[in-house]
């Protein structure tokens, strides 16, 4: 494994745990199909959270928030219907959140999330 | 609080309109939008502003940024939206404390600094108007922010400077960098170094008088003789012979410096009368204004309160000629354009300069012109009547005589010309201030021939041209108007016979129907 595959793998573990402590239940992850991979499926309430996750050790290279664009949200929505049809669910209330961990190595990872984006 | 609110100014024309600048800060994804008729100048004001906050030490927020400028339906151009929106975004941020009702004038720099833009002047003067007072610009903008009265000006070089004021951490902020001034190009100061003087020109003893008449009641000249007359000379000596500009006009005057020049740099107010001189292949919108979006000043309003002069006036396209007509009868140009209708004044006086004939050598005998009378006629033809309706000065220059060429006398100064111009001046306005005139070259006929109208022993020679039919109805109004001109130089206080006769000489010498 890289070491950008590490941080990756441990930004989306810091991430579900937050979601859990949120309340928020994580059904599955890094779910694939060839449309692409999700990071975190979970179900807020009725809702059905398709999440991504951003994980960079600083700002240097930009907030990582910036680096979700409009193709990567239009992806997302795609791959949520396509995991619904896989696990035949009909979920009406359906979003993508974006979830940014910003972990130097140091001392705690500080994450932020946003909800319902796009 | 996630909304900011800072305001500024957007122009049309050199009208100002206080502009409400909202940003808010959505819990979404990183963008920047800006709302309400941005031009391209303006939406590239987000690039600007993100990284100006970030070199200054306050990056903007990692959300969704949007920035509206009410009121929404008016054009907004431009990059002196900058700061404004900088300081909103900053503010909806809680980085800085309210900014209350400070307007907010500059462009930013990718370093931060604050750049000074156009049209401060007219800008900060709408401001003050609208009851802002309290205006930041940009340090090289302050002179001239600071001629409106009534206006507090703050100026800074930086954006992290401007926020350290209104309370931003200390900590992060970029306080060191110290632009400081730019190099001043010096564009803002060139009064003409030397104004020519009336004593360089020899003879001409109808000129200097044509043109002394035409400086004390603000008429409009056609001036007509063959090349090297010295129809350029006089012309370019007439801002010398009027009077300064008084406040009011000094404020318009350097408000439209302000907006048409292509330089920044700090803007003195002026106080001469401009001059204006076109080259004859100049377009309209050369003349008048225009350009792409809102139309910018032309030669026209850059001459307001001063003087405009074409040169080889029948070289010019006859549609640039008449388009001149509205402003000369208004005192103020008024441009559509898709992008909106902007309003410049344009109260100039006119100097039309013109050769004989196509070839210029028409003059006197004229044995050497080579001008057949069709090409002739044409060559007039293109000042139309109505244009010339409105020229109450129309006069023949011939070339200077060796008698006073050779010998050169003291020709008088024009500051001795100036003093009895600007006596006249006075003289016009106690008589016509309260008829709501100023000079006699704004008094109606009706006015002429109503409350100051002469007595029949005084017209005389003027109702018989009149009879003769070799003086149209509005020709007798303009000669009264010259005549009146012509008393006050005198100072008499009203025209007698002999005023009336040397105006009508001002008026039918000119060549304009050869």
């Amino acid at each position: 494994m890289r070491a950008k595959d590490v941080l990756g793998r441990r930004g989306e573990d810091l991430a579900a745990g937050f979601l859990e402590d949120q309340g928020i239940r994580v059904v599955d992850r890094n779910w694939r199909c060839p449309a692409g991979e999700i990071d975190i499926v979970a179900f807020d309430g009725d809702a059905l959270v398709i999440a991504e996750v951003k994980t960079r050790r600083s700002l240097a290279f930009g907030h990582p928030f910036e680096a979700v664009g409009a193709d990567k949200l239009a992806r997302l929505h795609r791959l949520g219907s396509a995991w619904c049809r896989e696990h035949e669910l009909r979920m009406p209330l359906r979003r993508v959140d974006v979830i940014a961990v910003l972990d130097d190595g140091t001392g705690e990872a500080a994450i932020e999330h946003l909800k319902g984006v796009g | 609080m996630a909304l900011g609110r800072t305001y500024a100014v957007a122009l049309v024309g050199l009208n100002g309109y206080i502009v409400e600048v909202e940003a808010d800060i959505g819990q979404t994804l990183p963008a920047f939008v800006i709302l309400g008729l941005p031009d391209a100048s303006l939406n590239e004001a987000r690039e600007r502003i993100r990284s100006a906050a970030q070199n200054s030490g306050i990056p903007l927020s990692r959300r969704k940024i949007t920035a509206n400028l009410i009121p929404a339906s008016l054009p907004k151009r431009g990059s002196g939206f900058d700061l404004a929106i900088a300081m909103a975004a900053l503010l909806a941020a809680n980085d800085i404390r309210s900014t209350g009702r400070h307007v907010f004038l500059a462009e930013l720099g990718l370093d931060g600094r604050l750049r000074p833009v156009r049209g401060i002047l007219p800008a900060v003067m709408a401001a003050v108007r609208a009851g802002y007072p309290d205006v930041v610009v940009a340090l090289a903008n302050a002179a001239e922010a600071e001629l409106v009265p009534g206006a507090r000006v703050r100026a800074y070089t930086t954006l992290a400077r401007l926020a350290f004021d209104f309370g931003a951490d200390p900590q992060d902020l970029a306080l060191d960098a110290d632009p400081g001034l730019e190099p001043d190009d010096g564009d803002g100061h060139v009064e003409p170094a030397v104004v020519p003087d009336m004593a360089d020109v020899s003879g001409q003893a109808e000129g200097r008088r044509a043109l002394e008449v035409a400086a004390a009641g603000a008429h409009h000249v056609l001036l007509t003789g063959p090349p090297g007359a010295g129809k350029t000379m006089l012309a370019e000596r007439l801002p010398g012979l009027l009077p300064d500009l008084g406040d009011q006009e000094a404020m318009e005057v350097t408000a439209i410096h302000s907006l048409s020049s292509l330089s920044t740099s700090a803007v003195t107010l002026r106080r001469r009368p401009p001059y204006e001189s076109p080259h004859h292949t100049a377009t309209a919108a050369a003349i008048i204004g225009g350009g792409s979006g809102l139309p910018r000043p032309g030669a026209a309003s850059r001459a307001h309160r001063g003087v405009l002069f074409l040169d080889e006036a029948p070289e010019y396209e006859r549609r640039v000629l008449d388009a001149l007509r509205q402003p000369l009868e208004s005192g103020e140009l008024i441009l559509h354009r898709a992008a909106g209708t902007a309003a410049y004044p344009a109260r100039f006086q006119l100097i039309l300069a013109a050769n004989p004939c196509p070839c210029g050598k028409a003059s006197g005998k004229g044995v050497e012109c080579t001008c057949t009378p069709t090409m002739r006629r044409r060559y007039f033809a293109r000042l139309s009547g109505p244009l010339l309706d409105r020229v109450d000065i129309q006069l023949n220059v011939e070339r200077v005589a060796l008698a006073d060429f050779g010998a050169p006398r003291a020709e008088e100064a024009s500051a001795a010309i100036a003093a009895r111009v600007r006596a006249a001046r006075d003289t016009q306005l106690d008589r016509l201030r309260p008829l709501g005139f100023e000079t006699n070259a704004q008094v109606p006929g009706r006015v002429l021939r109503g409350g100051l109208r002469l007595g029949a022993h005084h017209t005389g020679i003027l109702d018989r041209a009149l009879e003769r039919g070799s003086l149209t109805a509005r020709g007798y109004d303009r000669v009264l108007r010259l005549a009146w001109t012509v008393a006050d130089l005198a100072g008499r206080g009203s025209p007698d016979a002999d005023d009336v006769g040397q105006a009508l000489a001002l008026r039918q010498s000119g060549g304009a129907t050869p």
